[in-house]
């Protein structure tokens, strides 16, 4: 390998994403709008395709289920096979319900006798993880969102209370309240403050059946706003991942942080 | 300022008008050659221009539970009701909710002495008519009208798969 190949393999290294943003990851619920008192049950994957089964599951170790008081739900059934996870959640109380599997960890790189090493883990391992005679050490915080919603009865806002870490996305208009022809706003906050310059990913479900992705791509601007005019009913898959530099964080010297959020749309 | 006596006439008569107005819907529900028929969920009610709601007229619904649930489960299925006040709606509601209807014309009377006419402000309104059936499709029926009518009037739209004619007639 001479050496300006090698400087580009190395800078695809850690140009690339983590693994898990290189599919669509997501979570698809039964039904998003419902009466008091039903139960809905929930699909969880990595995939290419919206919302097919064909790679992974998504692993419900770090799933967070809020109940429309803000307290911690509980969900039942659960289980993951060959390439998607399920669960089930009974809604006991009327409102809006968040369902969220919410990652965070530690991505570090390094170079070692010469070689480059790439390590994932959380912050407790790291140490153990990193050879003495490792140099070049770069560690970047991660932090992943991947959500949906859910309504029984009238849409409440009390589990979409913003948490003010990771990339989270703030819903003008409410989760379970999208029908076709309307146009929503958002706001995207990093760590609570306007994520600026993030590219927003839309893509409408069903893409076994259609020839183009259709994707649309918005930016935010300096606000962290953004809209989107939902020209067909469905189920969308909505994504953005931003990075920043830390400042006086004695491990980590970047931030990055994705969210994804399924939306359904549905006809007037 | 002040105003004319004539002004102020003007302004009670259509007051005193829409008092003494009426108006009845009437909602057909066709005849379904189809292997499973269920009765279908039925909603009619008034929307203000800006789409808020002035008045629930009626929700045809399965008032039991069955082996599916109980009837309310589906009601998200009239899915502009559900979102126009469904949802915020105690069901059952008296004189609004009741079991669903048989396939036939079903007239909804509204006197001046009922809720409904009483919400009603003299303005632009539509009324909305919804139906959703169980393994079947949904329409939604939508006819403008003026409050209250200057004259006797009926005002029709026709469906073209859950829904048959629907009419509403406007007593001035």
């Amino acid at each position: 390998m001479n050496a300006s190949l090698r400087r580009l393999v190395l800078v695809v290294l850690v140009v690339l994403p983590l693994p898990a943003f290189a599919h669509k990851a997501w979570l698809l619920p039964s039904a998003t709008v419902l009466s008091e008192g039903q139960w809905i049950t929930v699909d969880g994957a990595v995939s290419n395709d919206l919302f097919y089964f064909n790679h992974v599951p998504l692993r419900l170790d770090n799933l967070v289920i809020t109940r429309p008081d803000g307290s911690a739900g509980a969900y039942s059934g659960g289980h993951t096979g060959k390439y998607r996870s399920v669960f089930d959640v009974e809604l006991d109380k009327p409102g809006t319900w968040r369902l969220a599997i919410i990652n965070e960890g530690l991505f570090a790189s390094w170079t070692e006798n010469g070689e480059s090493k790439r390590w994932r883990g959380s912050e407790a391992d790291l140490a153990k993880a990193l050879p003495v005679a490792a140099t070049d050490v770069q560690v970047t915080r991660s932090h992943g969102r991947i959500e949906t919603f859910v309504t029984a009865g009238a849409p409440t806002t009390a589990a979409m209370k913003l948490q003010g870490s990771g990339l989270e996305l703030v819903h003008d208009t409410h989760p379970n309240d999208l029908y076709a022809g309307e146009t929503t706003r958002y706001q995207f906050l990093l760590d609570g403050k306007p994520a600026a310059d993030v590219e927003v990913e839309i893509v409408a479900g069903a893409t076994r059946y259609r020839s183009r992705l259709g994707e649309k791509r918005v930016t935010t601007d300096a606000e962290g706003r953004f809209e989107v005019t939902w020209s067909e009913p469905g189920m969308y898959w909505l994504e953005a991942s931003a990075s920043s530099t830390l400042e006086g964080d004695a491990l980590a010297s970047q931030r990055r942080a994705s969210h994804v959020v399924t939306l359904e749309v549905l006809p007037q | 300022m002040s105003r004319s006596p004539l002004s102020l006439v003007a302004l009670i008569l259509p007051a005193c008008a829409a008092q003494a107005a009426e108006l009845s819907v009437s909602v057909e529900i066709p005849r379904l050659d189809v292997a499973e028929y269920h009765r279908p969920y039925v909603a009619a009610w008034v929307e203000r221009p800006d789409r808020s709601v002035a008045a629930q007229l009626a929700v045809w619904y399965q008032q039991s539970e069955s082996r599916e649930g109980h009837g309310t489960k589906w009601l998200p299925d009239l899915r502009q009701w559900w979102r126009r006040g469904g949802r915020q709606l105690d069901v059952p509601v008296d004189g609004v909710t009741g079991a669903t209807k048989a396939p036939g014309t079903h007239t909804l009377r509204f006197g001046a002495g009922s809720q409904a006419v009483a919400a009603l402000a003299p303005g632009s309104y539509v009324l909305l008519v919804e139906a959703s059936r169980e393994v079947g499709g949904r329409e939604l029926l939508q006819i403008p009208f003026e409050w209250p009518a200057d004259e006797a009037r009926t005002l029709d739209a026709r469906g073209e798969h859950e829904l048959g004619t629907v009419s509403l007639e406007l007593v001035p």
